[in-house]
């Protein structure tokens, strides 16, 4: 048992000899920082360290308002994310998730995340012809507000980050 | 004649006409909704949203509202009938006694008591308090359970990746998904793109509306002529509802 016991504490210094001698290398040598493509909006939601550290909260509290409740025209959208960060390089077509140059991956590549958001979502806007046909009316009805009954009986809902 | 038929007479020829909506034909009215609801309001229980199927306008022919479908939520089949998705489809039935044969598209039912959300196991399935049943894909499992139960056979499960989907209708592998009532367009006010395309290249045999507001076009339809659900026996108490079956 005892010389069990000593080889494992031998092995068990040797490790911490060799994790120590990586300690001490420069960290930043090893992977270089992931290169973001440029972003098409004047500023983003929140600031870029909020962000950094909390875009996956606001999507994930935001999804489940939306799809569940109903609440539309919230803060944080994966749909305005996509339209500022995935824009075409000169020459090039818009980037998929797949691909390294796309925001989102490139990142996620960096940090070893693995997301799922793209498997069912779309990884980049849809084009301008596209677009005329979603969501937004062409016969302006948005904008307008609810008969004053509903109003009473809801209640304006704050939108929470 | 019955008061019925008075009423029935005066709705015809005047409160239709009156109740301006964008005539797309002759006849054919594209009735838009109220309102959108404004941002960061939840959908609300005041209203349910509603489809009626006038079958008597509606041609074996006509495809218009799968077409439309397709495009406007970006599903299509890969050859594979048996298990491509379907949100909606076009269904002929036959009376075996008369030989009359109708034709009817059918889909997601959006039922008051839908039984795809009694057997979900992770609540994907779900009613919107407007009535709208979804699949909420990011907790759905893929288990299919809520096919088994949907006696309509509304709901389709992908067995393909899915690239190019249209922003506005997530889809993927390994998930459930069914007719939304284009639930994207009606928070923003517009009627469902089936709806518009009926009344745009069909016969106009769809209305869709509010069933709790009596003054709106489905539900004095709905007061006048009357209308079925399909499988009433079950009890579900559909969104959709058939005329002339």
């Amino acid at each position: 048992m005892r010389g069990v016991t000593a080889k494992t504490g031998r092995a068990l210094a040797l490790l911490a000899l060799v994790a120590l001698g990586a300690m001490a290398r420069p960290a930043a040598a090893e992977v270089p920082k992931p290169k973001l493509p440029p972003a098409k909006g004047e500023k983003c939601v929140e600031p870029t360290e909020v962000m950094r550290r909390k875009h996956m909260a606001y999507l994930l509290h935001q999804r489940d308002d939306t799809l569940r409740r109903g609440i539309r025209g919230g803060k944080y959208s994966l749909r305005e994310c996509l339209e500022c960060h995935v824009t075409a390089q000169p020459g090039k077509p818009l980037p998929t998730y797949g691909s390294p140059e796309h925001f989102c991956s490139a990142c996620h590549r960096y940090a070893a995340v693995h997301i799922d958001c793209f498997s069912c979502h779309r990884d980049r806007p849809e084009p301008e012809a596209a677009r005329a046909g979603g969501p937004a009316p062409a016969d302006g009805l948005t904008g307008r507000t609810l008969p004053a009954r509903t109003l009473k009986v809801l209640g304006p809902v704050e939108v929470k980050p | 004649m019955s008061a019925t038929d008075t009423s029935r007479r005066r709705f015809l020829t005047g409160a239709a006409a009156a109740a301006a909506g964008l005539a797309v034909a002759p006849g054919v009215f594209l009735m838009p909704l109220a309102q959108a609801r404004r941002a960061g309001e939840p959908a609300s229980s005041d209203v349910r949203w509603g489809l009626l199927v006038d079958t008597t306008r509606c041609s074996d022919g006509c495809d218009a509202c799968v077409r439309a479908c397709k495009e406007e939520n970006g599903w299509e089949g890969v050859g594979r009938p048996r298990t491509d998705a379907q949100w909606i489809r076009k269904v002929k039935v036959r009376d075996p006694r008369t030989g009359h044969t109708q034709s009817l598209p059918l889909m997601c039912q959006h039922c008051k008591h839908p039984p795809c959300v009694d057997v979900c196991p992770t609540a994907a399935s779900m009613k919107r308090a407007d009535g709208i049943v979804l699949v909420d894909k990011h907790v759905c499992i893929g288990c299919r359970y809520c096919m088994m139960a949907c006696p309509y056979k509304a709901r389709s499960f992908i067995h393909e990746d899915v690239h190019d989907q249209r922003a506005h209708a997530p889809r993927g592998k390994g998930t459930v998904e069914s007719c939304t009532l284009c639930v994207h367009r009606v928070d923003a006010g517009r009627v469902p793109a089936c709806v518009e395309a009926c009344a745009a290249e069909g016969g106009g045999a769809l209305v869709f509306g509010d069933l709790k507001d009596p003054s709106s076009e489905i539900s004095r339809r709905l007061a006048a002529h009357g209308a079925e659900e399909i499988r009433a026996d079950l009890g579900l108490d559909t969104g959709v509802r058939y005329y002339g079956i």
